[in-house]
């Protein structure tokens, strides 16, 4: 289905209706979750009191971060293998969301944790440490594709670096089964199906699909705009030409 | 496919390193540098300096790394070594795997070699000497192969330095955790064995993706 949109006439005529009607299915119901969560759900005394509430922003930012690095490495890699340009387009306009929403994972957690466990933050709890490198691998992506001369091997050497990196998601996944963590283990996707109970499961999966949608209408306008600013560039460049 | 561009990869490496006057020294005499700072930022109660003193040790060996990987693939690249190497049959990402562990060799065996003088001097306790010795050898081998990848992702860029540290970094984590256990409890325990994972697993994949990213330089 991917493959259809890999054209890029396709894709901008895709996008376009697409962008306004993403957005605004993910606005209701990211705002429906946020209503629930804040105010509709009883409060859970064991999780802290009102602080719990931080969940449902929290838990969705925590699975889009790594949801992003993966679609970053995926998007990389069909890029290296195939040299669909899109995919390229697709991977440098995931790469500064995902960058937000891993910080706004760390914020979050950061302020659950503070009540709830006495500490902004542990150094040696493996879930932070592995969460923060992510934030780092994120950075380092940026920051080689800036530095690089052309688009091209911008495209190039960040496909490398994001494709190693991918290493990294699973450690996070597992970080809190292996090691001994303060972080609380999985509760929601685990073999035995989720422990948490559904008048808290349901805003919350409602809230990560809305929010999961804002991004992708978020990434698309970026990919849109490179497009435009690649389109723009030809022109010039044939302006300049004399054509 | 025959050994000789690894052969003489190895030896430019050697050369290379002597050729520029310091040698082992430059790397070592930062290295030193880095941990002999610590005592005057720390203080210098003998019990404080013996409980982060192999702490101190790591970072420095990061820090190391870091500083002397800037030119490992880049003076190859400008002096045209690169585009003969890339035009051989032999895989370039074993020609990027010899460089890197002669340059191990050079800047890293040194400095493992010092721990024990500078632990001496940290006050760090000394019956585990051996051990720790190996351990960071493992771990200094481990950061000098992610470090060698993002060297040879900056390769053409030409002011690196800083950006190498940013992209090796988050590959020196586990390394560096693990590498700081393995210290307390020894090279058979969990944290122990883990660090040597973390070097084979950078030993398979680190120079594939040297490789990879020589052959953009190249271009």
């Amino acid at each position: 289905m991917w493959s259809i949109l890999a054209n890029p006439h396709r894709f901008m005529r895709f996008s376009k209706p697409a962008i306004p009607a993403l957005a605004l299915i993910g606005v209701v119901l990211f705002a429906y979750s946020l209503w629930q969560g804040l105010f509709v759900v009883p409060t859970d005394e064991l999780q802290g009191g009102h602080i719990f509430r931080a969940l449902f922003i929290h838990v969705p930012s925590a699975w889009l971060c790594m949801g992003l690095y993966v679609g970053l490495a995926v998007a990389s890699f069909v890029w290296f293998i195939w040299r669909h340009e899109l995919a390229d387009v697709a991977a440098r306009a995931i790469a500064p969301v995902g960058m937000a929403y891993t910080a706004l994972c760390l914020a979050t957690g950061s302020v659950w944790g503070k009540p709830t466990w006495g500490t902004w933050w542990l150094w040696d709890d493996p879930r932070m440490m592995s969460v923060l490198v992510l934030f780092f691998l994120f950075i380092g992506y940026m920051a080689l594709r800036t530095a690089m001369e052309t688009r091209q091997k911008a495209a190039r050497a960040g496909a490398i670096l994001a494709m190693i990196g991918l290493i990294n998601i699973p450690i996070i996944r597992v970080s809190v089964d292996i090691w001994s963590s303060i972080h609380q283990g999985p509760s929601v996707i685990r073999a035995e199906g989720p422990a948490m109970d559904w008048i808290y499961l349901q805003p919350l999966l409602i809230g990560f699909l809305g929010q999961g949608l804002i991004i992708a209408a978020i990434i698309m306008i970026l990919m849109r705009a490179e497009v435009f600013g690649q389109q723009a560039d030809a022109l010039m460049a044939r302006r300049l030409a004399g054509k | 496919m025959s050994a000789a561009p690894l052969i003489s990869a190895f030896r430019q490496a050697l050369s290379e390193a002597w050729a520029n006057g310091a040698g082992a020294f430059l790397p070592a005499s930062f290295f030193a540098g880095a941990a002999i700072l610590v005592p005057f930022t720390m203080g210098s109660e003998m019990e404080v300096l013996s409980r982060i003193g192999p702490g101190v040790l790591w970072l420095s060996l990061a820090l190391a790394s870091f500083v002397t990987l800037e030119r490992i693939f880049q003076a190859d690249l400008q002096d045209g070594a690169l585009d003969l190497w890339a035009q051989e049959a032999t895989p370039i990402s074993l020609i990027a795997l010899t460089k890197t562990l002669a340059h191990w060799l050079i800047s890293g065996l040194p400095l493992v070699l010092l721990t024990p003088v500078l632990g001496l001097m940290l006050a760090v306790p000394t019956e585990k000497t051996l051990p720790a010795m190996t351990a960071y050898g493992l771990g200094g081998l481990t950061f000098f192969l992610w470090g060698g990848v993002a060297a040879a992702l900056s390769a053409s860029i030409a002011r690196g330095g800083l950006l190498i540290a940013l992209l090796a970094l988050p590959f020196y984590f586990p390394t560096l955790i693990f590498g700081a256990l393995a210290l307390q409890g020894g090279l058979t325990t969990t944290p122990g064995l883990l660090l040597i994972a973390s070097t084979l697993f950078a030993l398979g994949v680190a120079p594939l993706a040297m490789g990879a990213a020589l052959r953009l330089a190249t271009d």
